[in-house]
């Protein structure tokens, strides 16, 4: 079972705000770009300590990401953001053009990601960023689990060379990692060592297979739990590691069982060591509108589903 | 330089283009040779630039957002010396830095160019955001963007249009190609942009009309839109797509496609040659 650091509910998107301050105060170059939602994905912290280095562009996601593109190339380091489905769903030609094949280091920011975007419904609820991102090349796409995850991630993200997506949340969740955890892009955080089956997840399903953990573990099943916060790049060895040890795979995300974690997991399982993989994801649907908790358990993504995941994958699993 | 140096360039560049798209065989003709005199204006006479260093600090941006317009950039970029000529002959060809649409260096394009364009639509935001770190650093380099008019159909370009009025980007110019030509057919059938100086004016910029096709025309718009009042400025210049080659003046159809060697050579026997020479001789001309 994890030990836990704290059982404090902090929002992620908090996390983000607070480290744009803490960069804004190191760094002269951080410039932050605001479409109209400020107070939602809290750049409005950022606004507040350093307006001259805020932009308003108004409520037009396409241009705010040729605008941080066109601070990037003058020197600046750019931070764009707005809801997920915003960043990604609207601006895809301006991300791929002006940020991937340009290779210019801009970090797109997406907060209310997620079905736990709740009572908006579909229209708000982006189901499908994982995917879309990760397909175009040069792109990083990071989800972290926790604020202190956030916070790390977006300091570490001005020395990441490269077009980021870093996707969080609007909801405050529990606070289970701690200044002290390790974030490095592209590195899998094994958060329980166990031995029969391995949980691999990504964002708030990370809390969810922690919870999903102590059930399982009270039945005397051992399972290990990757906190796979970069999808691109993957953890290749982390995966194919868990993979020859545990033998059986289970992947947990807030994402379409499409394109996300899940798929790219596959990906490598089937080109190193194919082995039986479980996807607890959103099951090609749109999503509506309810709690953030009911919809998770509605939508399968919850820790009970990770337990009935990690059940029917080791029913499969080679003897 | 004076306009009379200016333009025997602007007729090498037409040259030049020309022989691109013969070896190529693919890509557009009319843009390219309707703003050969702008672009000699621009990299012999206006900005300022270092081709030894294109990431000098001290440069003035510029950004085509019309990317397919490249031929003519290709050309301007080898004449001012930012890559041999001699590359010249592999536009759109493999392995060649010529891309179809511009890539900047560090990708697999060539030295001279910030950031990637082709999709239509970005480049008036990039040049914003340019502006708006220049701005912030208060420095002097200005910031320029050429624009197609078929490609202020794209709503991005309204986008930044107010994000620049409302930034009063004074260091920002923009210019519009207004050969009033597209792919599909002349603009006012396919997508009515008039009243255009009306609607930038309305979005809070300075508008200067000029003739893009005389040199000395398009060196005052310039020096006018580089008094700053506290907007940005756009230069509507007018020109005539295809200018210099007479069958293929004014007419939408050239848009996108290249000569064939018949047409090539009539073209090339209407630009006369330069000082500067070709940047590649064709067996038929020796």
């Amino acid at each position: 079972m994890l030990k836990l650091a704290s059982t404090d509910m902090k929002a992620t998107r908090l996390g983000f705000g607070e480290a744009l301050v803490e960069l804004g105060h190191e760094n002269p170059n951080v410039v932050v770009l605001g479409a109209d939602v400020t107070g939602s994905v809290r750049t409005d912290l950022f606004m507040k300590a350093f307006p001259d280095r805020f932009f308003s562009v108004g409520i037009a996601e396409q241009d705010m990401i040729s605008t941080a593109a066109g601070l990037a190339v003058a020197g600046k380091i750019a931070f764009a953001s707005t809801y997920g489905e915003f960043a990604v769903g609207r601006p895809f030609d301006q991300i791929r053009q002006s940020l991937a094949y340009s290779r210019l280091p801009v970090k797109i920011c997406a907060s209310h990601c997620g079905i736990t975007v709740g009572p908006d419904g579909a229209t708000h609820q982006s189901l499908e960023d994982i995917a879309i991102m990760r397909v175009i090349p040069h792109m990083t796409v990071a989800t972290p689990c926790d604020y202190f995850e956030t916070k790390k991630m977006i300091k570490a993200s001005i020395h990441w060379n490269h077009p980021i997506y870093i996707r969080f949340f609007r909801d405050n969740t529990p606070v289970f990692t701690d200044a002290q955890t390790p974030m490095e892009f592209g590195k899998a955080n094994t958060l329980i060592n166990g031995t029969d089956v391995t949980v691999i997840a990504c964002g708030l399903q990370v809390w969810e297979a922690v919870l999903a953990e102590e059930i399982l573990a009270g039945e005397g099943i051992s399972v290990r739990l990757l906190n796979m916060h970069t999808i691109k790049p993957l953890d290749k060895d982390a995966i194919i590691k868990a993979a020859k040890e545990t033998g059986a795979i289970v992947t947990a995300e807030d994402h379409q069982i499409h394109g996300g974690l899940g798929g790219a997991v596959a990906e490598v399982l089937a080109q190193s060591v194919p082995t039986p993989q479980e996807f607890v994801a959103v099951r090609d649907t749109f999503g509506e509108s309810g709690k953030g908790e009911e919809l998770m358990r509605k939508y399968g993504i919850a820790k009970d589903d990770i337990v009935a995941a990690v059940k029917r994958v080791l029913s499969r699993k080679k003897k | 330089m004076t306009s009379s140096e200016l333009k025997p360039i602007a007729r090498q560049l037409r040259r030049d283009i020309m022989k691109m798209l013969m070896i190529s065989k693919s890509g557009h003709s009319g843009g390219p040779l309707g703003l050969s005199d702008i672009f000699a204006a621009l990299y012999f006479k206006i900005l300022k630039l270092d081709p030894k260093n294109p990431g000098w600090s001290e440069r003035d941006y510029f950004f085509l957002s019309a990317g397919h317009l490249c031929p003519v950039w290709y050309a301007t970029l080898a004449r001012r010396g930012f890559f041999p000529t001699s590359k010249l002959s592999t536009l759109r060809q493999i392995n060649s830095n010529l891309q179809g649409h511009p890539a900047p260096s560090y990708t697999h394009g060539v030295p001279g160019i910030e950031i990637a364009s082709g999709a239509l639509g970005q480049g008036l935001s990039v040049a914003v955001g340019c502006a708006l770190a220049v701005t912030l650093d208060k420095k002097p380099n200005s910031v320029y963007c050429l624009l197609g008019d078929g490609e202020l159909n794209e709503g991005q370009v309204w986008e930044a249009m107010m994000t620049a009025g409302h930034h009063k980007l004074a260091n920002l110019i923009a210019i519009v190609d207004r050969n009033h030509c597209q792919i599909d057919n002349r603009t006012d059938k396919v997508m009515e942009i008039e009243p255009l100086a009306d609607k930038w004016r309305s979005f809070n910029w300075n508008v200067i009309e000029c003739d893009g096709n005389n040199i000395d025309d398009f060196l005052a718009a310039v020096d006018k839109a580089k008094v700053r009042n506290g907007k940005p400025t756009v230069i509507i210049a007018q020109t005539i797509m295809g200018k210099g080659v007479s069958f293929m003046e004014d007419d939408y159809k050239w848009h996108g496609v290249p000569p064939n060697e018949e047409q090539g050579k009539k073209a090339l026997s209407e630009l006369a040659p330069t000082e500067m020479g070709d940047f590649v001789t064709f067996d038929w001309e020796k």
